[in-house]
Order: structure tokens, then sequence, then C-alpha cells
């Protein structure tokens, strides 16, 4: 007989599930921090090597000569943008005419869910501007793109410069295979997001743009350029995308491996790499850095213009320039020379970069892991949850009388309902009491000053969020969110009775969208607190009120909210900038309405995935604490 | 009388002279080729693999140089590096750094380029059995007083070579083309010469006689390449083929030198790998072989005052020159292949002597065939002799 089917051995198995559950679990959770903990220690790390055959084991020599007159170029371009106040379209397009390129420009404009944080504003409207060097001898099949954001104030001119003096410098030479456009966007991210749905004729998050009229065929990799000073003494490598897509390693690779060769100092997090692993900081170092790499793919927010480039499965990524105190400085040529023998490098790509790992976490530039080293890890935490549904199935189908009993109650379970939904709902009142009592305390930082206009505007959010996002590409996580929330409102007729008791505690007047919202919540919470109507059972052995408090408070400290109040402050702790607890106050609520934003923008996962799966979870536990 | 010793010590010297004559002129014929060929392929494609188009265009030119006209020669090129995309200096393909030697030039002849190199067309090639619409330079055109010279170059593994990336060829297929060759006489000598990885593979299974073969790497040793050029961007040579290339620099057409020095090229100290030769199936000494047997065309003219005298075998038979009306053959066209007949025979054929009979339509029809191709042959070979080439 096998395991499962001999009875005997199927009662021996599950008392040791009941038995030992608890402790398995324990086990299991510190097994998996420890083995995540583990994978920044070098010995279990690779060392990062060149996957790619097309691109070689060989070096091109780079021969770039005009980094200075790169850099006035760029200083040209700071004066134009400070006289036109914005970008210098007509300046630019007349600049890289003259270089010889294919000149194209790109009108877009987007309306903001809520105003922005620091420049409070509605609609960003804004101009690409984007030159096109054609290969001299081949089709016009395969691009690459460097570009270069234009920001307002004193940043990325020296990017800018760098760029039109590399365009004069490719312009002059024959062995081009793909077409490169030179590309500099305004408003940053907001400007590449118009741009790529433009080249690729997508239109996914509701953007207003003005046709490409020039294109390069399909674009094999990207490199954005972030440059604000004349000479750098390290360059930052930053692969993290939206929803926390990540390039191919390979372009980490090669940035690597040209960094060794020309002598630059590079770094990838901010932070140095260490030759001391075997000690305590040293390990400790190599930590951080892969937390913080962690960390930045959770965020699911893009943390450079290549970010938005990696859902078209472009390979991209940002090197921003570091100007700190040390005495080595490298001047704009030797960046050029990097960038150059990149752009060769990726030249002679004849497919897209596919050969090396998606999935990995870097612990410096020269060492990574894989997703088969660091998913384990994970698998484990999920063990648990495998480990604790299993104890209760068993216990549940162990006494028979009791299942009548639940079956019963669930029928029922309309007149306790009424209780067992008021609790998570008030909780749901205070969150949303929190957005409205917010701007009054910081008008200036996080919200426009209306709280009426504001909270209708997040409930907009909201509500975009569940079914706005039902028109993007590759959102099938949101979608089913979306379609699925007014399909359970309009499903359920019991919820029509519960509400009229809710009119009073909206705080912003009886608005119909914001008890839309309320009700698709409560349906929701309807339906879970029916499935589990006979869990009660359960909880009901630890009924004990210090024991509640404890759990209470545990669950309080374990909410979304609060784990992202802790997340923030670690992440800067991380990053070595520690700040204040008002700081960090301020940084917690502009993360909020970034998650907000960026999801509207761009489509970012994280805060849908938060507001309609990780936040019913988490009352759906209060409705399990306080079940009578 | 000084006079007299003088005329004596001449007639002497002179009548030696003409002895010695007459044993060169027997020396003239002791390899036993009368023609030169060389089929050259590289097997690889993409822009990373220039080394191996660099690599056969360099034995090409050096083959040229030695005499081997470019009718006598099949080259193969699996991609065009010349004028890639990516080639910062298009229309040259270098074999040296600091771009010394072009060995594209502006006579390079390529009979098979792009896609046409394939495992099929090269055996192919190398077998004769090509439809009739192939141009002649196209065909390789041997006959069994050939000397050919075959060089492959690309990536392999034990027991294989790949062509463009998408198929092999394995040496078992490569032993049976060259066993085809040998049974239907198109070599007279065949010289092998293979630089890949695990090269000596390719040569284990040969068993055909007169066959010598060389290759750049043992098996499970992989053959290095030479030196990058920093303004290309590529690798422009391999190891092997490099030092190779630096011998042939040395040979000219009149150079003595032989097979036993070919074996010393690139010790292990220059090429990191072990080259190997095989010369087991080869009948004569590989030290009596010359260099130019192989990689030259070479003619070989003596200017002498003396008069040889090549004649005698003649005067036999000008003695039976009475007989000659009984023994004189006559030679006369085969009979044409009677198809329709042999399409309607339901049962074995009756003109095919000592034929098996076999079941079915093809049974029928190879008999015959057979019967055909070996009277056509014989006809071949009768009338071949009269004219000595």
């Amino acid at each position: 007989m096998g395991l499962l089917s001999d009875p005997n051995r199927r009662r021996a198995l599950i008392g040791l599930l009941t038995r030992l559950n608890a402790p398995i679990c324990v086990v299991c959770y510190m097994a998996g921090v420890a083995w995540f903990m583990g994978l920044a220690f070098e010995p279990f790390t690779l060392r990062t090597y060149m996957s790619e055959n097309a691109m070689g084991s060989t070096m091109v020599e780079e021969r770039f000569p005009a980094g200075e007159r790169a850099l006035a170029t760029g200083r040209e371009f700071a004066a134009h943008k400070k006289k036109t106040g914005g970008m210098p379209v007509d300046w630019l397009v007349k600049t890289m005419q003259s270089r010889g390129l294919e000149v194209f420009t790109q009108r877009f404009s987007r309306r903001l869910p809520f105003p922005d944080e620091d420049k409070e504003r509605y609609m960003v409207k804004g101009t690409n501007v984007y030159g096109i060097l054609r290969a001299p001898r081949a089709p016009r099949t395969e691009a690459l793109v460097l570009s270069a954001p234009c920001t307002a104030g004193d940043h990325n001119n020296q990017a800018v410069g760098l760029l039109l003096g590399l365009a004069q410098y490719f312009r002059n030479q024959v062995y081009w295979a793909k077409d490169i456009i030179f590309l500099v966007n305004e408003h940053d991210l907001i400007g590449m997001q118009a741009w790529l749905e433009g080249y690729h004729h997508t239109n996914t998050t509701g953007m207003d743009w003005s046709p490409l009229q020039g294109r390069g065929g399909s674009i094999q990799a990207a490199l954005s350029l972030e440059l604000s000073s004349d000479v750098v003494t390290s360059l930052d490598l930053v692969l993290e995308g939206l929803n926390g897509q990540l390039p191919n390693l390979d372009l980490a690779n090669l940035f690597y491996a040209f960094c060794q060769k020309i002598g630059v100092l590079c770094t990838t997090q901010g932070k140095l790499q260490r030759n001391d692993w075997d000690s305590v900081s040293g390990y400790s170092h190599a930590v951080q850095t892969m937390m913080l790499m962690a960390m930045k793919q959770a965020s699911g927010r893009p943390w450079g213009d290549h970010g938005l480039f990696l859902r078209y499965h472009i390979e991209a990524a940002t090197i921003k320039g570091i100007n700190s105190f040390r005495q080595y400085k490298t001047d704009a040529t030797t960046v050029g020379r990097l960038l150059e023998g990149m752009y060769r490098k990726l030249n002679n790509l004849l497919e897209r970069l596919h050969q090396s790992y998606f999935f990995y976490l870097m612990s410096s530039l020269s060492h990574f892991v894989s997703i088969g080293y660091y998913m384990p890890a994970f698998g484990l935490l999920g063990v648990i949850l495998l480990l604790r549904a299993l104890d209760l199935w068993v216990q549940l189908a162990s006494p028979p009388p009791r299942t009548e009993d639940g079956v019963v109650d669930a029928e029922q379970v309309s007149s306790p309902g009424v209780l067992s939904v008021l609790t998570p709902l008030a909780v749901v009142l205070t969150a949303i009491a929190v957005y409205t009592l917010l701007p009054p305390a910081t008008r200036a930082r996080v919200f426009y000053c209306n709280p009426v206009c504001d909270v209708r505007r997040v409930s907009l959010c909201l509500l975009k969020a569940a079914d706005g996002s039902g028109h993007g590409a590759g959102l099938e996580g949101a979608e089913a969110g979306g379609r699925a929330l007014p399909g359970r409102a309009a499903g359920l007729h019991r919820a029509h009775q519960l509400l009229p008791g809710l009119h009073p505690g909206s705080h912003a007047g009886a608005r119909g969208r914001l008890r839309h919202a309320q009700r698709a919540k409560v349906t929701r919470l309807q339906r879970l607190g029916d499935r589990c109507g006979s869990v009660r059972s359960l909880t009901s052995r630890s009924s004990s009120p210090p024991r509640r408090v404890l759990s209470a408070f545990v669950l309080v400290v374990l909410s979304p909210a609060c784990t992202l109040l802790f997340s923030v402050f670690f992440f800067q702790e991380l990053q070595e900038m520690p700040v204040s607890f008002l700081d960090g106050w301020m940084l917690y609520l502009s993360v909020i309405s970034q998650g907000i934003l960026d999801h509207a923008l761009y489509g970012s996962l994280v805060y849908p995935l938060v507001a309609l799966l990780v936040y019913p979870c988490w009352l759906l536990f209060w409705n399990i604490l306080f079940w009578k | 009388m000084k006079i007299l010793g003088l005329l004596s010590l001449l007639a002497t010297h002179l009548s030696a002279n003409s002895v010695n004559i007459e044993e060169n002129a027997g020396q003239f014929f002791s390899s036993g080729h009368t023609n030169n060929w060389a089929v050259l392929v590289c097997t690889s494609r993409f822009w990373f693999n220039y080394r191996h188009v660099a690599n056969t265009l360099s034995v090409y030119r050096s083959v040229k140089r030695l005499g081997i006209p470019d009718s006598h020669i099949v080259l193969m090129l699996a991609d065009d590096m010349a004028c890639n995309h990516r080639n910062p200096k298009p229309a040259t393909v270098f074999s040296h750094k600091n771009m010394e030697l072009n060995v594209y030039g502006d006579d390079v002849e390529v009979d098979y380029r792009g896609y046409e190199v394939t495992v099929e067309n090269f055996l192919r090639v190398l077998t004769g059995r090509l439809p009739p619409s192939t141009p002649r330079s196209k065909r390789l055109l041997s006959d069994d007083r050939s000397n050919i010279l075959i060089y492959l170059t690309g990536h392999g593994g034990n027991g294989f070579l790949k062509f463009q990336d998408s198929e092999e060829i394995s040496n078992v297929e490569l032993a049976d083309a060259f066993q085809q060759m040998w049974q239907k006489r198109r070599y007279n000598e065949l010289l092998f010469i293979i630089d890949t990885c695990q090269g000596a593979s390719m040569y284990e299974r040969f068993y055909s006689p007169n066959l010598m073969a060389l290759a750049s790497s043992q098996v499970g040793e992989d053959s290095l390449s030479h030196q990058p050029d920093l303004a290309i961007g590529v690798h422009l040579m391999d190891r092997y083929t490099f030092y190779l290339l630096e011998f042939l620099e040395d040979i000219h057409p009149a150079s003595k030198s032989n097979m036993n020095d070919l074996f010393k090229v690139c010790p292990k100290s220059q090429c990191v790998s072990t080259p190997g030769h095989r010369t087991d199936l080869f009948l004569r000494d590989p030290g009596s072989a010359l260099i130019t047997d192989f990689f030259g065309s070479v003619r070989k003219v003596e200017i002498t005052m003396e008069t040889v005298n090549l004649t005698d075998p003649i005067e036999q038979v000008e003695q039976n020159f009475v007989n000659e009306d009984l023994q004189k053959e006559s030679y006369s066209y085969v009979d044409q292949l009677p198809v329709s007949e042999i399409i309607h025979q339901t049962l074995a054929g009756e003109d095919a002597p000592g034929s098996i009979v076999a079941v079915g339509g093809n049974g029928l029809v190879m008999p015959p065939v057979f019967h055909f191709y070996f009277t056509v042959t014989r006809h071949d070979v009768a009338t071949r002799q009269e004219e000595p080439d």
C-alpha cells in the first residue's frame, strides 16, 4: 500500500504533523532566514562571467577622443534649458541634425490622478527628442538605445552633453550593424513611458502622445545615462526595473568587464566592493548590498529610466556617475570610452541577450546568486503555510459532529455576520480616516489641501486600481482583482441590508463612489467571513483576553502599514543615510502616494497587490482573532 | 696526349651525364600524380568566427601561390566576413594583426558561399555526385592521378564537425566518402588537414589507402585561437593554421621539404594543443612525399642538352606490328539501356549476366544499371590509356 493510502501510516504521519507542527514551522522559518542570509557569504556565490558568445572574449580598442567637447555641449544645453525653462527642443533638434542623425520629436501629456508631491501639478506635458543613427550598411531591423533624461535644474547636463558627443563620434564609424537611437526624454519616467508606448504602438496607461515619425527596428538593448558632474569618482549600475524586473545578467557582466578593462571604479547599489569577505564587516556589507537589491525589487518601482524598457523584453540598465570625495577622478573621455566599448560589444550581438540569468541577486558587481539558489529560502517560508494549512485541515476533518454544526452555523452566519464584519470595517474606516486626516497635518508634503477632493481622488485611485487596470497589458493579477471586484459587489444581495448603517461613518460625507468602494470591500470581507465561518470553532480555543491582546498587538505590528514603515527606516539604514522619525514618516507617506502614482502611471503591481491581497488577508486575521 | 685525355674525360663525363639524365628521367615520375586539386572548407558563420574564414583564405593563398590554379581549387566559405556589417575595414579579411596581411584581396574565387556550404554539398563535391547543371567551378574533377588537399576548419568535437551552426558531419561519414572516392578512383593520394577542437577524432575512422591526415588537436583538447586584433575586435587566426601559414611561406615550388617537416609544425609549446597526424594508410614513406606534392601544382622542368631515349618500350610494339590487326580491339558504344523493356519486365532480367533475381521494381532495374556502369567505366579506362595527361 502507498504511503498515504495505508491508514496506519497515514495516521502516524498525521499524528506527527499535528504534534510537531509548531517546532517544524519554527525550524523552517529559521532555516529560510538563515539560507537567505547565507547567500551573501562569498563562497556560496558565483563569480560573474560573460555567457554570450557573440559579445565575446576579445575587447575592442576604444578611441573616443572628445570628452571635453562633450562637456562644453553639456554646458550649452544647460544654458538653453534655463532659457526655455524646460526642454530646449529646437536647440536639441538643430544640434542632433548637425551631427548627422535623423531627428524626430514626440509630444505627450498626462493627467495625474492626484497632484504630485513636490511639484503639485495635475497635468504633465512634455516633448521627447530623439535622433536615429542609421547603420551604414545594415538593414534597419535592429536598434540600440542610449538615453539621457532632461531634468529640471542643474542635473544631467553632462549626460546630455556626453550623449551628443558620442553621437558625433559614432556617426563617423562604419562598423555599426544596428541603428542607434539617441533619446533625450523629458519628465524622466513619464516621457520614457510615452516614447516606449509610441515606439511599440501600445497604450497601456492611458497616456496621450503623438505618434512617432521615425523608428529603428526592434530594440536589442538600452542604456540610460545619468551624469551630473564633469568628473566622476565612480560609476553606479542600476538594474532594478518596473515590478522588480531585472535585465539579463550579461548586461551587468559587460559593464563590469569594461570597468575592469578601463580601470574605472564601479559600484552597484551605491556600495563599493570590498575584498574582505571573511570578516564580519565585509560579510555584513555584502548582506546589505543584497538586501538593498531585494528591497528595491520589492518596491516595484523603476529605479532609473531603464526600468520601463524591461517590460518590452529589452535589456536595459542605468549608469549613474557619482562624484564623491575621492582622489582618483575619471574624466568624461574615459566614461565615453566605456560607453563606446559597451556599444561596440552590443553591436556584435546576433540575438537578444538570453544566455545568462534573468533572475538573480548581486552581493557585489562580481558575485551573484541565481534564482535556483535564492528561491529555496522562500520555498521554506512557503512550506510553513502549507504545514499550517494541513494542520487546520486535519483538525477540521477529525471531529464528525462538529462539521454538522459548522454547516448549520454557516447558514446562520448572517446574524453574527454583522458583528464579524463591523470590526474590520471599523478598521477600514480608520484607514480611510487616516488618509483624510493627513492633509491638514502634512499639506505641503503629501497631498494637496482639500481633504474632500483627496478622499475622492484616493477612492478614485482605488477604483481605478480595481477596474482601470483591466485594460493594462500584462497586469493579470490586477485585472483579475479588478474584474472580480464589481462582480462580487453585484453578486451579493445581503450587502445592501448591512450598509445603511455605514453612512455616518464616512468622513467625507455621502459620496456615492466612496460608498461603492466601501461596499466592495465589505462584500469581499463578507465572502471571506462565510468561508471562515467554520474556522471560528478552532479559534475559540484562543479566547483568553491576555493572549488576545498579545495577538492583537502582534497583528498591528505585522500590518502592511507598519511593515512598510519599518522597511522604509530599514532601507534608509541600509543605504547608510539614516533618517529621523519625522523625516522617515514623511518618506513613508510619500512612498505610499508614489506607489499609487506608479500604479496609475506605469502599471506597477505592488499597490494593487497590497490593497487587494495583503490588506484583506490582514483584515481577515482580525476577524479570526475577535470571533466570539 | 693531354687533349686525348681531356676528350676521353669529356666523353666519359657526357656518357655519365646521359646516364644520370636517364636516371633523373626516371625520377621525374616518381610521385605518381599528374595533377593537383584542393578542397578548402570553412564551416562556421557569424562575425565572431572570423578566424575560420581567415584560416581558410590563408591556406587558399598559399596553395595558389604554389601553383594550383583556381580551376583546381574548390573554396567553400560559410559566411562573408569581408562584407559583414561589423567589419571596420570592408572588403578585407586580415590574418595578421595590425592589418598586415589581407588574405581576401581581389582575386579570390569562392565556389560555395554562405548557405551553400552544407554537409550534403561537401560530400557531393568529394564523391562527384552533383547534378548535371553544376558548373565546372563547383566540381571536383579529379582522376586517379590527382593528389588532393582537403582542409577543414570550424568548430568541432569528438567525432564531428559542425557545419553552419545547424548540422554536423561525422568522422564515419567522412571516412565513407573517402572510400567512395577511392573506389571511383578519384584520387591518387589525399592529404587531409583539419583545424578544429578535438580534430584528431575526425581521422580516426579512415580506412581507405593513400590517405595522410593532420589535425590541430587531440581528442579532449581544444584548438585555440591566436591573436585578437583590437581594431576589428575579433580573433584573426587559429594557432595551428597561423604557424602552418608561416611554414608554408618558406616553401617555394622547387623546395624539397617533405611531410616530416609538416608534422613538426606548431609543437605543443606554440599551439597549446597537441597536433596529431596519421600516416599508416599512406603507402609511400612520408619522408619521400614532398610538400609541393599536395600544396603546389608543380611541373618539373629541367633543361638538358642531352637526348633522353623514352622510346624503348615502343620498339617492342613495332616488332609486333604485323600481328596488330589480330590483337586490335575494336571500340564501340555500349547498347543504350532498354528502359521500356526493363519497366515492363515482370521477372528477372535476362540481359544481366550473373545478376541476382530480386523482387520488386528496384531489383529489376539495378542489375542492368550495374552492368551498364561497368561497361562504361571499362570503356573509359581503355580510352584513357591512349592519352597521357
